[in-house]
C-alpha cells in the first residue's frame, strides 16, 4: 500500500511534469500536450513507485520491468520522467523533437536511453510487450511489463489480435492501462468510433479488467498492486482521465491532441499549473 | 531427388535451432504448410502459434527479438509482407531487432490457391525497408545455409522461400557469403542474374540456348539486399549482356535492384528483365503459370534472343 507522504510526493512531480511538458512544447511549437497531460499520473507512478529495477546507469538491465508507451505521441511525458529518473539531463527536454536530438517526435529504443521499445504507429505496442513477456517467461526473468494504451489505439485491428493471443498464452506479467480519456484526434471517442463497453470487450478476450481513477495516484498504485496478484490472465486497467488535463482550456478536447501552443493558451496553463 | 524449399527451410530451423535457446518460432495457423511445425515437434516450448494474426505475430517477434531472443516469422510471403507490415518496419527496420521474417509460398508457388496467395511484390516491399537484408535461396544447400546465417547474423532480416521442389544447384555443404553473387554456370555471350526458381530455369534455358550456340553464363544473386554490385559490374562488361531472372514483378525486385547499379556505375550495357509482367495470373499448375507468366526457361531463352542475335 502507498503511503500518504509518497503520495504527495508523487502528486507534485505530476504538477511539475505538467508545467515543464507544456512549457517545452509551448517553445518547439509541435508535439501533442492533450494526450502528455491526461498520462502523466499514469506514467508517474509507473516509473517512480511501481516499476522495479530501473537503473539510469544500467539502462538494459535484463531483470528491469519494461515500459512499453504503445500510445508513443505521449512522448514528452515520457521523456520527463526518464530525464527525472536521471536518464539523460532534464535540460535535454528543450531538444524535444530537434533534428539529431535523442528526444524523437516519437519514442526511439535505439535513440533514448530508458525507453524500452519504440513507439508511435499506433496498436502494436501491445503485440511487442507479449513478445516481452513470453522471453521473460522462457528464460525464467521476474521482469513484468507494463503497455500503456491510448482508447483511441484500441480502434486499431492489431489491439484485438494481442488481447486475444496473451490470454491464449495465459500471460499474466503483462499490465496493460488504458489512459482512457475519450477523445482522439478527429473529435470525441464517440463520434469517431464508439468503442461501446470497452471492459465488458476486454472480458470477453479472457482479461481480468480494473478500473479507476487514472488522476488518482492512490487509485492507480492500489490497482497496479491488484493485477499483480492476478495469476494466470493478463489485467488490463481502465485509467478514466481527462486529455489535457490540468489546463482548463485544454480539458476534452481534441483540438488540442496535437495543437502549437499560443502565449495566450501558456500563459493561462502556466497560472493553473502553479509555474507563474 | 531434391528437396522442396519449405521442408529444407523447416528441418534447417530445427537443425540449427533446437539446441540454440535464442531461436524462438512464430507462425499464423500455416505451420503445416510453412514446415515451421518441425520445429514445434522438436521445440514446443519456444514455437508459438499466433493465429490468423499477421500484424500481432509480427508486434510479438519484435518483443522477443528486444528481450535476446531471435524470431522466426513463418506464414505466406504475401500475408506477412502486407498484415505485418507495420510492425515489420517499426521494430525491424526502424529500431534495427533481429527479426527473421519468413515468407513462405513466395511468388507464384501456391499456383493453385491463386493471385489472392502469391506473393509478387514482396522483394521489392522488403528491399525499401532500410536496415532489412533480403535473401531468396534457390535449392535446398542453400536454404539450410541461409536459416544457420540469419540465425549468425544480428540484423533484421526477410528470406523469401517457395512451396515447391527445386532442382538442386549446389552440392551439400557448399558455403555462401551475404552480398557475395555465385556464378553457376560461365558463358559469354550473356548474364543472366537470378534468384530463387529462376536459378535453375535459368540454367535449363542456357541448355537450350547451347544448342543455338549462344553461350550464357549464369549468377545466382540470392542476397538481393546487399547485392554484389561487382559481380554485376563483371558480368555486365565482359558478356555485354544482362537479363535479370525473378519469380515477382518486374517493377521493384531484382530487375530493379541490378538496373540501379548498372545506371550508378554508368554501364550502358543491353539490359533486359524477365518477370511477372506487372499483372495477376490466377489459379493453376506451377509450371502453366511460369509458361503464362514468361518466367519459365523458354521464357528466359526469349529474353536472351532479344539482345543476343539466336539462330
Amino acid at each position: 500500500m502507498i503511503k500518504e507522504k509518497e503520495i504527495k510526493k508523487l502528486e507534485e512531480k505530476c504538477l511539475k511534469f505538467r508545467r515543464d511538458v507544456i512549457d517545452v512544447l509551448h517553445e518547439k511549437k509541435t508535439g501533442h500536450p492533450g494526450g502528455s497531460l491526461s498520462v502523466c499520473e499514469i506514467l508517474t507512478t509507473l516509473l517512480f513507485h511501481q516499476m522495479k529495477n530501473l537503473n539510469p546507469a544500467n539502462p538494459l538491465h535484463p531483470d528491469r520491468d519494461r515500459l512499453i508507451l504503445s500510445k508513443g505521441h505521449a512522448a514528452p511525458m515520457l521523456y520527463r520522467g526518464l530525464a527525472e529518473l536521471g536518464y539523460f539531463p532534464v535540460e535535454e527536454m528543450h531538444t524535444l523533437r530537434d533534428f539529431g536530438s535523442r528526444l524523437q517526435g516519437h519514442p526511439c529504443m535505439l535513440d533514448t536511453p530508458g525507453v524500452d521499445m519504440t513507439s508511435g504507429p499506433l496498436g502494436i505496442g501491445l503485440s511487442a510487450s507479449i513478445g516481452i513477456a513470453l522471453a521473460f517467461r522462457l528464460d525464467g526473468r521476474k521482469g513484468h511489463v507494463y503497455t500503456v494504451l491510448g482508447d483511441g489505439e484500441l480502434n486499431e485491428g492489431t489491439i484485438w489480435e494481442a488481447a486475444m493471443s496473451a490470454a491464449k498464452f495465459k500471460i499474466d506479467n503483462i499490465t496493460a492501462i488504458v489512459d482512457w480519456n475519450r477523445v482522439q484526434l478527429d473529435g470525441t471517442t464517440d463520434d469517431i468510433m464508439p468503442m461501446g463497453n470497452i471492459a465488458d470487450k476486454f472480458k470477453a478476450f479472457g482479461w481480468n479488467v480494473l478500473e479507476c481513477d487514472g488522476h488518482c495516484v492512490k487509485n492507480l498504485c492500489d490497482c497496479y498492486d491488484k493485477a499483480l496478484a492476478i495469476k494466470g490472465v493478463p489485467t488490463v486497467i481502465l485509467a478514466h482521465t481527462i486529455k489535457g488535463k490540468g489546463v482548463s482550456v485544454m480539458e476534452g478536447k481534441s483540438a488540442w491532441h496535437g495543437k502549437p501552443i499560443d502565449e495566450d493558451t501558456f500563459a493561462l496553463a502556466m497560472e493553473e499549473l502553479g509555474g507563474r | 531427388m531434391a528437396k522442396s524449399i519449405r521442408d529444407a527451410y523447416g528441418e534447417a530451423l530445427v537443425e540449427f535451432g533446437k539446441n540454440d535457446t535464442r531461436v524462438v518460432v512464430l507462425d499464423a495457423d500455416v505451420s503445416s504448410s510453412t514446415k515451421s511445425g518441425l520445429f514445434y515437434k522438436t521445440c514446443p516450448e519456444r514455437f508459438f502459434n499466433c493465429g490468423i494474426a499477421e500484424s500481432n505475430m509480427a508486434g510479438i517477434a519484435a518483443g522477443f527479438a528486444a528481450t535476446g531472443k531471435i524470431p522466426f516469422v513463418n506464414t505466406f510471403a504475401v500475408f506477412i509482407t502486407s498484415n505485418g507490415l507495420n510492425a515489420i518496419r517499426t521494430f525491424g527496420s526502424y529500431s534495427e531487432l533481429p527479426v527473421k521474417i519468413a515468407g513462405a509460398y513466395g511468388g507464384i508457388s501456391d499456383s493453385f490457391d491463386g493471385s489472392t496467395h502469391h506473393s509478387l511484390e514482396d522483394i521489392a516491399i522488403m528491399r525499401a525497408l532500410p536496415n532489412f537484408k533480403v535473401f531468396c535461396p534457390c535449392d535446398e544447400t542453400q536454404t539450410r545455409w541461409l536459416v544457420k546465417h540469419a540465425i549468425d547474423n544480428p540484423d533484421p532480416m526477410y528470406l523469401r522461400l517457395a512451396r515447391n521442389e527445386f532442382p538442386d544447384v549446389y552440392k551439400r555443404g557448399q558455403s555462401f557469403e551475404e552480398g557475395r553473387a555465385m556464378i553457376v554456370r560461365e558463358g559469354k555471350d550473356a548474364t543472366v542474374i537470378a534468384c530463387g526458381l529462376m536459378v535453375s530455369n535459368a540454367l535449363k534455358a542456357a541448355e537450350i540456348l547451347e544448342r543455338k550456340n549462344i553461350s550464357i553464363r549464369v549468377v545466382d544473386i540470392f542476397s538481393i539486399k546487399p547485392i554484389d554490385e561487382n559481380m554485376i559490374e563483371k558480368c555486365a562488361r565482359e558478356t555485354g549482356a544482362v537479363i535479370t531472372a525473378e519469380e515477382h514483378n518486374i517493377y521493384g525486385g531484382l530487375g530493379s535492384a541490378v538496373a540501379e547499379v548498372l545506371a550508378k556505375k554508368g554501364i550502358g550495357t543491353k539490359f533486359t528483365m524477365v518477370g511477372v509482367n506487372d499483372r495477376h495470373v490466377g489459379s493453376g499448375p506451377y509450371d502453366t503459370l511460369q509458361a503464362y507468366a514468361g518466367i519459365d526457361a523458354y521464357g528466359v531463352v526469349n529474353a536472351v534472343c532479344k539482345l543476343v542475335e539466336c539462330n
